[in-house]
Protein backbone atom coordinates (compact mmCIF):
# COMPACT_ATOMS: atom_id res chain seq x y z
CA UNK A 1 0.00 0.00 0.00
CA UNK A 2 0.46 3.84 0.03
CA UNK A 3 1.44 6.44 2.94
CA UNK A 4 -1.56 8.24 3.42
CA UNK A 5 -0.93 12.46 2.85
CA UNK A 6 1.20 14.09 5.72
CA UNK A 7 3.26 16.81 5.87
CA UNK A 8 7.20 16.93 6.12
CA UNK A 9 9.38 19.37 7.93
CA UNK A 10 13.33 19.10 8.14
CA UNK A 11 14.53 21.22 11.29
CA UNK A 12 18.19 22.21 11.39
CA UNK A 13 18.81 21.76 15.38
CA UNK A 14 17.24 19.55 17.13
CA UNK A 15 15.28 22.25 19.15
CA UNK A 16 14.01 23.29 16.41
CA UNK A 17 12.43 19.70 16.10
CA UNK A 18 11.28 19.46 19.04
CA UNK A 19 9.23 22.59 18.89
CA UNK A 20 7.41 21.12 15.43
CA UNK A 21 6.97 17.59 17.18
CA UNK A 22 5.30 19.53 19.93
CA UNK A 23 2.99 21.25 17.19
CA UNK A 24 -0.40 22.02 17.92
CA UNK A 25 -3.69 19.80 16.82
CA UNK A 26 -1.33 17.54 14.86
CA UNK A 27 -0.22 14.16 14.95
CA UNK A 28 3.29 14.41 15.16
CA UNK A 29 5.91 11.96 14.62
CA UNK A 30 9.73 11.99 14.18
CA UNK A 31 11.63 10.06 11.53
CA UNK A 32 15.34 8.81 11.55
CA UNK A 33 16.13 5.59 9.50
CA UNK A 34 12.05 5.07 8.89
CA UNK A 35 12.39 1.32 8.65
CA UNK A 36 9.71 0.80 11.28
CA UNK A 37 8.04 4.08 10.71
CA UNK A 38 7.64 3.96 6.47
CA UNK A 39 6.03 0.17 6.77
CA UNK A 40 3.56 1.67 9.43
CA UNK A 41 3.15 4.70 7.37
CA UNK A 42 2.41 2.31 4.15
CA UNK A 43 0.38 0.04 6.28
CA UNK A 44 -1.71 3.12 7.07
CA UNK A 45 -1.75 1.71 10.50
CA UNK A 46 0.43 5.02 12.12
CA UNK A 47 -2.03 8.27 10.98
CA UNK A 48 0.42 11.04 11.37
CA UNK A 49 0.18 14.39 10.64
CA UNK A 50 3.46 15.80 10.10
CA UNK A 51 6.83 14.04 9.66
CA UNK A 52 9.75 15.81 11.12
CA UNK A 53 13.04 14.57 9.80
CA UNK A 54 15.67 14.38 12.39
CA UNK A 55 18.12 12.40 10.41
CA UNK A 56 20.64 15.04 9.50
CA UNK A 57 20.99 16.41 12.90
CA UNK A 58 24.53 16.10 13.86
CA UNK A 59 24.00 16.35 17.51
CA UNK A 60 22.59 12.89 17.29
CA UNK A 61 25.13 11.27 15.37
CA UNK A 62 28.35 11.32 17.95
CA UNK A 63 30.35 8.07 18.54
CA UNK A 64 32.78 8.45 21.52
CA UNK A 65 34.32 6.92 23.97
CA UNK A 66 33.69 8.40 27.40
CA UNK A 67 35.36 8.54 31.10
CA UNK A 68 32.58 6.54 31.99
CA UNK A 69 32.31 4.13 28.78
CA UNK A 70 30.61 4.91 25.71
CA UNK A 71 28.34 7.61 24.01
CA UNK A 72 26.44 6.20 21.15
CA UNK A 73 24.39 8.71 19.36
CA UNK A 74 20.54 7.86 18.60
CA UNK A 75 21.37 8.48 14.92
CA UNK A 76 23.80 5.48 14.86
CA UNK A 77 22.54 3.12 12.47
CA UNK A 78 22.87 -1.10 13.27
CA UNK A 79 25.07 -1.51 10.22
CA UNK A 80 27.63 0.72 11.70
CA UNK A 81 27.66 -1.00 15.39
CA UNK A 82 27.60 -4.33 13.43
CA UNK A 83 30.85 -3.11 11.10
CA UNK A 84 32.40 -2.21 14.07
CA UNK A 85 32.45 1.50 13.62
CA UNK A 86 31.17 2.38 17.08
CA UNK A 87 33.76 2.15 19.82
CA UNK A 88 33.77 -1.51 20.98
CA UNK A 89 34.24 -2.10 24.75
CA UNK A 90 31.73 -4.80 25.39
CA UNK A 91 34.03 -7.26 24.07
CA UNK A 92 31.54 -8.30 20.85
CA UNK A 93 28.46 -8.39 22.20
CA UNK A 94 26.59 -5.24 20.47
CA UNK A 95 28.06 -6.14 17.26
CA UNK A 96 26.58 -9.50 17.67
CA UNK A 97 23.40 -8.40 18.92
CA UNK A 98 23.13 -5.64 15.78
CA UNK A 99 24.17 -8.10 13.05
CA UNK A 100 21.24 -10.47 13.77
CA UNK A 101 18.79 -7.20 12.93
CA UNK A 102 16.54 -7.71 10.43
CA UNK A 103 18.63 -7.60 7.06
CA UNK A 104 21.35 -5.61 5.78
CA UNK A 105 19.11 -3.26 3.64
CA UNK A 106 17.55 -2.19 6.46
CA UNK A 107 20.23 -2.29 9.59
CA UNK A 108 22.05 0.29 6.88
CA UNK A 109 19.53 2.85 8.19
CA UNK A 110 17.46 1.54 11.26
CA UNK A 111 18.71 3.69 14.24
CA UNK A 112 19.42 2.57 17.72
CA UNK A 113 17.59 5.77 18.90
CA UNK A 114 14.46 4.63 16.38
CA UNK A 115 14.63 0.87 18.07
CA UNK A 116 14.10 2.55 21.55
CA UNK A 117 11.61 4.80 20.97
CA UNK A 118 9.43 2.39 19.30
CA UNK A 119 10.22 -0.61 21.99
CA UNK A 120 8.73 -3.07 19.72
CA UNK A 121 8.48 -5.78 22.60
CA UNK A 122 10.84 -8.02 20.22
CA UNK A 123 13.72 -5.35 19.07
CA UNK A 124 16.73 -6.60 20.69
CA UNK A 125 18.15 -2.94 21.64
CA UNK A 126 15.90 -2.16 24.74
CA UNK A 127 17.07 -6.04 25.85
CA UNK A 128 20.73 -4.97 25.10
CA UNK A 129 20.79 -1.43 26.57
CA UNK A 130 19.00 -2.84 29.88
CA UNK A 131 21.48 -5.31 30.26
CA UNK A 132 24.11 -2.96 29.92
CA UNK A 133 22.71 -0.70 32.45
CA UNK A 134 22.46 2.15 30.16
CA UNK A 135 21.38 5.62 30.32
CA UNK A 136 19.01 7.29 27.50
CA UNK A 137 19.77 11.29 27.33
CA UNK A 138 16.62 13.01 26.21
CA UNK A 139 15.90 16.79 24.64
CA UNK A 140 12.86 18.31 25.23
CA UNK A 141 10.63 21.08 25.77
CA UNK A 142 12.08 20.95 29.06
CA UNK A 143 16.00 20.68 28.28
CA UNK A 144 17.85 17.65 28.78
CA UNK A 145 16.96 15.06 31.07
CA UNK A 146 18.82 11.32 31.54
CA UNK A 147 16.85 8.42 32.69
CA UNK A 148 18.09 4.40 32.65
CA UNK A 149 17.11 2.49 29.83
CA UNK A 150 15.54 0.17 32.09
CA UNK A 151 12.73 3.06 33.78
CA UNK A 152 12.54 4.54 29.87
CA UNK A 153 10.66 1.29 28.79
CA UNK A 154 7.79 1.05 30.45
CA UNK A 155 5.74 -1.62 28.36
CA UNK A 156 5.40 -2.83 24.55
CA UNK A 157 5.87 0.38 22.45
CA UNK A 158 5.27 2.66 25.43
CA UNK A 159 7.93 4.52 26.85
CA UNK A 160 8.70 7.75 29.13
CA UNK A 161 8.35 10.33 26.08
CA UNK A 162 6.41 13.13 25.84
CA UNK A 163 5.62 15.10 22.93
CA UNK A 164 8.39 17.46 21.74
CA UNK A 165 10.97 14.66 23.30
CA UNK A 166 14.19 13.04 21.06
CA UNK A 167 16.31 10.69 21.80
CA UNK A 168 19.74 12.43 21.36
CA UNK A 169 21.59 9.12 22.85
CA UNK A 170 23.07 6.44 24.96
CA UNK A 171 25.42 6.17 28.02
CA UNK A 172 26.79 3.01 28.42
CA UNK A 173 29.00 2.37 31.31
CA UNK A 174 32.09 0.25 31.10
CA UNK A 175 32.09 -2.94 31.34
CA UNK A 176 34.52 -4.44 34.88
CA UNK A 177 37.27 -6.25 33.73
CA UNK A 178 35.24 -9.57 34.11
CA UNK A 179 32.74 -8.92 32.16
CA UNK A 180 31.26 -11.81 30.07
CA UNK A 181 28.05 -11.86 27.56
CA UNK A 182 26.10 -13.96 26.28
CA UNK A 183 23.21 -13.53 23.74
CA UNK A 184 20.97 -16.38 22.27
CA UNK A 185 17.91 -15.31 19.88
CA UNK A 186 15.15 -17.07 18.16
CA UNK A 187 13.21 -16.47 15.50
CA UNK A 188 10.95 -18.20 12.48
CA UNK A 189 13.65 -17.05 9.90
CA UNK A 190 16.86 -15.15 9.88
CA UNK A 191 15.87 -11.14 10.03
CA UNK A 192 12.39 -11.98 10.82
CA UNK A 193 11.04 -10.74 14.53
CA UNK A 194 12.14 -12.81 17.14
CA UNK A 195 10.01 -15.07 19.24
CA UNK A 196 12.31 -14.73 22.06
CA UNK A 197 15.77 -12.81 23.00
CA UNK A 198 18.05 -13.14 25.79
CA UNK A 199 20.77 -11.07 27.13
CA UNK A 200 23.60 -12.40 30.23
CA UNK A 201 25.79 -10.72 31.38
CA UNK A 202 28.15 -11.44 34.23
CA UNK A 203 31.15 -9.24 35.86
CA UNK A 204 31.88 -11.14 38.87
CA UNK A 205 32.58 -9.40 42.15
CA UNK A 206 32.71 -6.22 40.47
CA UNK A 207 29.06 -5.82 39.42
CA UNK A 208 25.81 -7.52 40.05
CA UNK A 209 24.58 -10.10 37.07
CA UNK A 210 22.19 -9.06 34.31
CA UNK A 211 19.11 -11.53 32.48
CA UNK A 212 17.10 -9.60 30.59
CA UNK A 213 14.64 -11.41 28.31
CA UNK A 214 12.96 -9.59 25.07
CA UNK A 215 10.04 -10.56 22.90
CA UNK A 216 7.36 -11.96 25.40
CA UNK A 217 4.94 -9.26 24.36
CA UNK A 218 6.03 -7.17 27.17
CA UNK A 219 8.72 -4.91 27.97
CA UNK A 220 12.40 -6.56 28.76
CA UNK A 221 11.98 -8.47 31.83
CA UNK A 222 14.76 -8.89 34.32
CA UNK A 223 14.98 -12.40 35.46
CA UNK A 224 16.38 -11.71 39.14
CA UNK A 225 16.09 -14.93 39.91
CA UNK A 226 18.14 -16.89 36.98
CA UNK A 227 20.91 -13.57 37.33
CA UNK A 228 21.44 -14.57 41.45
CA UNK A 229 22.10 -18.17 40.20
CA UNK A 230 23.78 -17.37 37.44
CA UNK A 231 27.17 -17.96 38.81
CA UNK A 232 26.97 -21.13 41.11
CA UNK A 233 23.67 -22.67 40.15
CA UNK A 234 23.35 -26.05 38.31
CA UNK A 235 21.34 -26.47 35.57
CA UNK A 236 18.59 -27.44 37.23
CA UNK A 237 19.12 -24.91 39.70
CA UNK A 238 19.05 -22.52 36.85
CA UNK A 239 15.73 -23.97 35.18
CA UNK A 240 13.75 -23.94 38.81
CA UNK A 241 15.08 -19.77 38.56
CA UNK A 242 13.80 -19.12 35.26
CA UNK A 243 10.44 -20.96 36.12
CA UNK A 244 10.30 -18.81 39.00
CA UNK A 245 11.06 -15.76 37.06
CA UNK A 246 8.86 -16.54 34.46
CA UNK A 247 4.99 -17.44 36.75
CA UNK A 248 6.45 -13.58 38.47
CA UNK A 249 6.79 -11.58 35.16
CA UNK A 250 5.17 -13.93 32.47
CA UNK A 251 2.43 -15.97 34.15
CA UNK A 252 -0.04 -16.96 31.02
CA UNK A 253 2.97 -17.52 28.85
CA UNK A 254 1.79 -20.69 27.20
CA UNK A 255 3.73 -24.38 27.15
CA UNK A 256 5.33 -23.77 24.19
CA UNK A 257 6.42 -20.30 24.89
CA UNK A 258 7.52 -21.15 28.24
CA UNK A 259 9.86 -24.02 26.73
CA UNK A 260 10.76 -21.47 24.38
CA UNK A 261 12.11 -18.67 26.28
CA UNK A 262 13.56 -21.20 28.72
CA UNK A 263 15.61 -22.75 26.32
CA UNK A 264 17.01 -19.50 25.04
CA UNK A 265 18.04 -18.06 28.45
CA UNK A 266 19.95 -21.09 28.80
CA UNK A 267 21.45 -21.00 25.48
CA UNK A 268 22.56 -17.80 26.29
CA UNK A 269 23.97 -18.98 29.94
CA UNK A 270 25.82 -21.96 27.90
CA UNK A 271 26.99 -19.16 25.13
CA UNK A 272 28.63 -16.91 28.04
CA UNK A 273 30.36 -19.77 30.16
CA UNK A 274 32.89 -20.43 27.21
CA UNK A 275 33.54 -17.29 26.81
CA UNK B 1 4.82 19.29 -2.77
CA UNK B 2 8.38 19.79 -1.60
CA UNK B 3 11.59 20.22 -3.89
CA UNK B 4 14.01 17.55 -4.02
CA UNK B 5 17.25 17.03 -5.71
CA UNK B 6 18.32 13.51 -6.43
CA UNK B 7 21.67 11.96 -8.39
CA UNK B 8 19.89 8.80 -9.92
CA UNK B 9 22.71 6.96 -11.69
CA UNK B 10 24.98 9.65 -12.01
CA UNK B 11 22.32 12.30 -13.29
CA UNK B 12 21.16 15.13 -11.03
CA UNK B 13 17.29 14.84 -10.69
CA UNK B 14 15.80 18.43 -9.51
CA UNK B 15 11.76 17.27 -8.48
CA UNK B 16 8.56 18.39 -6.82
CA UNK B 17 7.51 15.46 -4.37
CA UNK B 18 4.77 14.75 -2.12
CA UNK B 19 6.22 13.60 1.06
CA UNK B 20 4.04 10.69 1.15
CA UNK B 21 6.17 9.58 -2.43
CA UNK B 22 8.55 6.50 -1.84
CA UNK B 23 12.09 6.57 -2.92
CA UNK B 24 10.65 3.13 -5.43
CA UNK B 25 7.59 5.30 -6.77
CA UNK B 26 9.57 8.36 -7.39
CA UNK B 27 12.06 5.85 -9.51
CA UNK B 28 9.78 4.05 -11.26
CA UNK B 29 7.42 6.97 -11.98
CA UNK B 30 9.43 9.89 -12.57
CA UNK B 31 12.62 8.95 -13.83
CA UNK B 32 11.47 5.67 -15.51
CA UNK B 33 13.64 3.56 -13.78
CA UNK B 34 11.27 0.35 -13.91
CA UNK B 35 14.17 -2.38 -12.60
CA UNK B 36 13.21 -1.28 -9.69
CA UNK B 37 10.35 -3.46 -8.36
CA UNK B 38 7.89 -3.51 -6.11
CA UNK B 39 6.98 -6.75 -4.34
CA UNK B 40 5.33 -6.10 -0.49
CA UNK B 41 5.92 -2.62 -0.07
CA UNK B 42 6.46 -2.56 3.62
CA UNK B 43 10.30 -4.22 3.67
CA UNK B 44 10.05 -8.00 3.64
CA UNK B 45 10.09 -8.90 -0.17
CA UNK B 46 13.59 -7.26 -1.07
CA UNK B 47 12.64 -6.79 -4.33
CA UNK B 48 12.86 -2.94 -4.42
CA UNK B 49 16.73 -3.29 -2.91
CA UNK B 50 18.62 -0.26 -4.75
CA UNK B 51 21.71 1.82 -3.19
CA UNK B 52 21.47 5.05 -1.57
CA UNK B 53 25.08 6.78 -1.17
CA UNK B 54 26.63 3.40 -1.39
CA UNK B 55 24.27 1.62 1.19
CA UNK B 56 21.79 -1.21 0.06
CA UNK B 57 18.49 0.36 0.66
CA UNK B 58 15.04 -0.90 0.76
CA UNK B 59 13.35 2.04 -1.51
CA UNK B 60 10.16 1.39 -0.58
CA UNK B 61 11.10 2.34 3.04
CA UNK B 62 12.58 5.76 2.23
CA UNK B 63 10.49 8.93 1.05
CA UNK B 64 12.20 10.35 -1.92
CA UNK B 65 12.24 13.41 0.49
CA UNK B 66 14.48 11.96 2.74
CA UNK B 67 16.74 11.33 -0.47
CA UNK B 68 17.17 14.84 -1.34
CA UNK B 69 21.16 15.59 -2.18
CA UNK B 70 21.67 11.82 -1.81
CA UNK B 71 23.31 9.54 -4.74
CA UNK B 72 20.84 6.48 -5.83
CA UNK B 73 21.99 3.93 -7.83
CA UNK B 74 19.45 1.41 -9.34
CA UNK B 75 19.94 -1.61 -11.95
CA UNK B 76 20.41 0.26 -15.08
CA UNK B 77 22.94 2.59 -13.08
CA UNK B 78 24.99 -0.91 -12.91
CA UNK B 79 24.60 -1.69 -16.69
CA UNK B 80 28.60 -1.71 -16.96
CA UNK B 81 29.79 -2.16 -13.92
CA UNK B 82 32.05 -4.48 -13.41
CA UNK B 83 31.42 -6.69 -10.90
CA UNK B 84 27.73 -6.53 -11.82
CA UNK B 85 29.16 -8.25 -15.44
CA UNK B 86 30.41 -11.08 -13.40
CA UNK B 87 27.38 -11.27 -11.22
CA UNK B 88 24.97 -11.17 -14.13
CA UNK B 89 27.36 -13.64 -16.15
CA UNK B 90 26.94 -16.14 -13.22
CA UNK B 91 23.09 -15.88 -12.85
CA UNK B 92 22.52 -16.67 -16.57
CA UNK B 93 24.98 -19.63 -16.17
CA UNK B 94 23.13 -20.91 -13.05
CA UNK B 95 19.46 -20.29 -14.04
CA UNK B 96 19.28 -18.02 -11.16
CA UNK B 97 16.09 -16.42 -12.29
CA UNK B 98 12.64 -17.84 -13.83
CA UNK B 99 10.57 -14.71 -13.62
CA UNK B 100 13.02 -12.12 -12.88
CA UNK B 101 10.54 -10.29 -10.12
CA UNK B 102 13.05 -10.52 -7.61
CA UNK B 103 16.43 -10.28 -9.70
CA UNK B 104 17.24 -6.70 -9.54
CA UNK B 105 16.82 -6.69 -5.73
CA UNK B 106 18.78 -9.88 -5.78
CA UNK B 107 21.47 -8.57 -8.14
CA UNK B 108 22.30 -5.40 -6.07
CA UNK B 109 22.25 -7.56 -2.93
CA UNK B 110 24.64 -9.95 -4.53
CA UNK B 111 27.35 -7.14 -5.42
CA UNK B 112 26.56 -5.23 -1.62
CA UNK B 113 27.43 -8.81 -0.18
CA UNK B 114 30.29 -9.59 -2.09
CA UNK B 115 31.85 -6.20 -1.41
CA UNK B 116 31.62 -6.55 2.48
CA UNK B 117 32.36 -10.26 2.16
CA UNK B 118 34.45 -12.07 -0.46
CA UNK B 119 34.25 -15.43 -1.10
CA UNK B 120 31.15 -15.84 0.46
CA UNK B 121 30.54 -19.67 0.88
CA UNK B 122 26.91 -20.52 0.46
CA UNK B 123 25.62 -20.21 4.08
CA UNK B 124 26.91 -17.46 4.07
CA UNK B 125 25.27 -16.28 0.73
CA UNK B 126 21.64 -17.74 2.52
CA UNK B 127 22.03 -15.87 5.35
CA UNK B 128 22.91 -12.66 3.94
CA UNK B 129 20.09 -13.04 1.33
CA UNK B 130 17.55 -14.11 3.51
CA UNK B 131 15.42 -10.52 3.47
CA UNK B 132 14.72 -11.39 -0.68
CA UNK B 133 12.26 -13.71 -1.79
CA UNK B 134 12.12 -15.48 -4.43
CA UNK B 135 8.96 -17.82 -5.59
CA UNK B 136 9.89 -19.29 -8.50
CA UNK B 137 13.58 -20.92 -8.23
CA UNK B 138 14.01 -22.04 -5.09
CA UNK B 139 16.62 -20.13 -4.23
CA UNK B 140 19.67 -23.02 -5.09
CA UNK B 141 20.79 -21.08 -8.92
CA UNK B 142 20.34 -17.64 -7.07
CA UNK B 143 23.06 -19.21 -3.88
CA UNK B 144 25.15 -21.12 -7.01
CA UNK B 145 25.86 -17.46 -9.25
CA UNK B 146 26.41 -15.65 -6.12
CA UNK B 147 28.86 -18.22 -4.85
CA UNK B 148 30.73 -18.70 -8.32
CA UNK B 149 30.41 -14.77 -8.97
CA UNK B 150 32.91 -14.44 -5.46
CA UNK B 151 34.91 -16.73 -6.40
CA UNK B 152 35.84 -15.42 -9.79
CA UNK B 153 36.27 -12.05 -8.34
CA UNK B 154 38.48 -13.74 -5.94
CA UNK B 155 40.59 -14.74 -8.37
CA UNK B 156 40.39 -11.45 -10.32
CA UNK B 157 41.54 -9.89 -7.07
CA UNK B 158 44.03 -11.82 -5.38
CA UNK B 159 45.24 -10.76 -2.14
CA UNK B 160 42.13 -8.44 -1.33
CA UNK B 161 40.08 -10.21 0.93
CA UNK B 162 38.12 -7.40 2.24
CA UNK B 163 37.37 -4.98 -0.75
Amino acid sequence: MKAASFEYLRPKSVAEASVALGRKGMTTAAIAGGQSLVPMLNLRVAPIDLLVDISRLDDLKALAKTPDGVWIGALTTHATIEDGKAPDIFAGLMRRVAAQISYRAVRNHGTIGGSVALADPAADWPCCLIALDATVRVAGRNGVQMQSVAEFVRGPYETTLSTGDIIVGFDIPSPAASFRWGFAKVARKSGAFANSIAVVIEQGDDAPANVILGATGRRPLAMQNVANSLRDGSDADLRAAIAIDLALHAPDLDAYQTRLHTATILRAIREMKVQ
Amino acid sequence: MTAVSIEVNGTIVNADVEPRLSLADFLRERCGLTATHLGCEHGACGACTVTVDDKATRSCLSLAVMCTERSVVTLEGLRSDPTMEIIRRHFHESHALQCGFCTPGMLIMARDMLQRLPKPDANTVRHELSGHICRCTGYTGIVKAIVAAGQELGRLNPGSESI
